[in-house]
């Protein structure tokens, strides 16, 4: 049975989740599900390989890596805020890495990218066919890799290279040092440094991949995860039967589905408002509306 | 689709009968019309092997092909596929592009010559031993072009897609017909665009307008690897690019028709179904 949320897109089940894995969860953003997922997906040869947010030439820069391997995979691990371009890897992972079953993780225009891939291949040979399975993340929006450096050194005065971990929570953009410093900036001052094709995008959890998942409803820890496809239900379903997940319903679990849907509706709205004052943006000329 | 339940509802309980039910009888006429092009269109429509086999077994006659087809002139058609541009001083070339037109309901622009010029565009002439023949044009510069099938070569299952909705467009039921319309509309705006494609259409159209968030499709579809992303930006090496136009027309904020790519799974359900091989057929 399909449930059909104006905001929170198609799902078959929601529930809230966190690896059982040990290893996997000390270095996991929340509840390590996109990881744990990609793993399971690999060790069970439902895919061959998966397209994963590597790291970069600089300290937190994000790049996109073939993960062939649970190492690789892992070393992926927790979000870096700033664009990994996960698509860029698409047709070379079935050509160079020889793929045939593809994994990508990925944030929600990533899954949209993919599935237009997938319905309209323009020169996008095999993707249709070669795509097993794909989670796609929640996100609000997104920083160029300089945006990113401005918010942690210039705004959290902390150097990128000491930096453990970021997130984005509570109002607040978060910057963890190894030596234990925590810094914060509102994010009310991070607004302006994000990437201006983020503001078109209507989607908040990712509707369009086989699994999504994010923090946002799940207790600290844990993972809100959507189901929403038949591949997804397929995977999901053996992964909890094989322990790989502990679950809670998402009725039982606080802040709960409600804060997503506001947070959701929030984005939505407010890049709905963008797309139409593009309309009127010059005198008598619009700026293009990439949906019409 | 026997006994699965499509999330789209084109399993005709909410939304009416998109599949099956041999409601469709009629095979439609396509053929393929060589202008100036490698012929590696052809190959890749060819490269859907036993979907091929099954277009043409339940969905179209192949009335027309240099190449596969023993038909010497151009003839009625519902669907011609044209590959490559048209050299523009080869007098025959030029009547056969407007008799294609003149004899066909709905004409695709194969690939990236045909919709675009491609790499004909960089043509300068002076080869024997038709020296002379230096100018090439996409169709679209001299006839009405209804479709585009963009790609350096275009992949085979988009060109499936295509055949699939063309038949659905033409001989289906009333909610087949407005599936197919919704899926080639696209196509059919890239063909209304413009015939030139080129790495600057990026630029232009998704950059310069806000609208890129660096996801990397336009470095995937790239057949010249002339993209590559540098700091979350696509950036086009411009003298490998060959016009081919495919990565704009990849890029998810050129077009993104929320209407069908919402409906992925039902969607690739129902052309998996058309597809399958009957229990004759293995």
């Amino acid at each position: 049975m399909m449930i059909e949320d104006p905001y929170l897109g198609r799902y078959v089940t929601c529930v809230s989740a966190r690896s059982t894995d040990k290893e996997i969860l000390k270095k996991a953003q929340d509840g390590g599900i996109a990881t744990a997922l990609m793993v399971y997906a690999l060790e069970q040869g439902i895919i061959d390989g998966t397209i994963v947010a590597g790291e970069g030439d600089r300290p937190w820069q994000s790049k996109p890596a073939v993960a062939m391997s649970r190492e690789d995979i892992l070393k992926a691990q927790g979000t870096k805020y700033n664009i990994s371009p996960q698509i860029s890897w698409l047709k070379e992972a079935t050509r160079s890495y020889g793929l045939d079953k593809v994994g990508i993780t990925g944030v929600c225009c990533q899954m949209q990218a993919v599935r237009k891939a997938q319905l309209y291949p323009i020169n996008m040979r095999d993707i249709p066919g070669k795509v097993a399975f794909t989670v796609g993340l929640f996100c609000m929006e997104n920083f160029p890799y300089k945006s990113m450096q401005s918010i942690v050194e210039d705004h959290a005065a902390q150097s990128l290279s000491s930096v453990k971990k970021m997130e984005i929570t509570k109002g607040k953009f978060w910057v963890y040092t190894e030596r234990g410093n925590v810094a914060t900036v509102p994010l009310k001052d991070t607004h302006k440094y994000e990437q201006p094709g983020c503001h078109v995008c209507l989607d908040y959890v990712s509707n369009l991949g086989d699994i999504s998942t994010g923090s946002v409803g799940s207790p600290d820890g844990w993972s809100t995860v959507f189901i929403r496809t038949k591949v997804g239900n397929e995977i999901w379903s053996r992964a909890v039967a094989d322990g790989m997940f502990e679950t809670k319903p998402i009725e039982e679990v606080k802040p709960g589905l409600d804060l997503l849907r506001k947070l959701a509706k929030e984005k939505i709205d407010k890049n709905q408002k963008t797309i139409e004052e593009r309309k009127t943006f010059g005198v008598n000329k619009a700026l293009r509306n990439p949906y019409a | 689709m026997r006994g699965s339940k499509s999330r789209s509802g084109f399993d005709g309980e909410e939304g009416g009968s998109y599949k099956g039910d041999k409601t469709v009888t009629n095979k439609i006429k396509i053929g393929h019309v060589h202008m100036s092009g490698c012929t590696g269109c052809l190959v890749s429509l060819a490269d859907n092997n036993l979907g091929l086999i099954k277009i043409l077994d339940d969905y179209a006659d192949l009335v027309y092909s240099l190449t596969l087809a023993d038909v010497r002139h151009i003839p009625e058609m519902d669907v011609a596929l044209v590959e490559g541009s048209v050299c523009i001083q080869d007098h025959e070339s030029v009547e056969e592009i407007k008799e294609t037109r003149k004899k066909s309901k709905i004409v695709v622009a194969l690939g990236s010559c045909s919709s675009y010029g491609n790499i004909t565009r960089f043509c300068r002439g002076g080869q024997h031993n038709q020296p002379q023949h230096e100018s090439f044009l996409p169709i679209g510069d001299l006839i009405d072009v209804d479709v585009y099938i963009p790609g350096c070569p275009p992949s085979p299952e988009l060109i499936r897609n295509v055949a699939v909705m063309a038949y659905l467009l033409l001989e289906g039921n009333e909610d087949q017909k407005a599936l197919a319309g919704k899926y080639l509309k696209p196509l059919m705006d890239l063909a209304k665009r413009g015939t030139t494609g080129c790495f600057c259409d990026l630029m232009d159209d998704v950059i310069n307008q806000g609208l890129c968030m660096g996801c990397g499709t336009c470095a995937a579809s790239c057949p010249v690897r002339a993209i590559t992303i540098e700091f979350g930006k696509p950036q086009g090496e411009r003298d490998l690019c060959i016009k081919c136009g495919s990565c704009y027309g990849a890029c998810p904020r050129s077009f993104f028709n929320f209407e069908v790519i919402d409906e992925f799974e039902g969607i690739n359900e129902i052309i998996a179904e058309a597809l399958k091989l009957g229990e004759n057929d293995d």
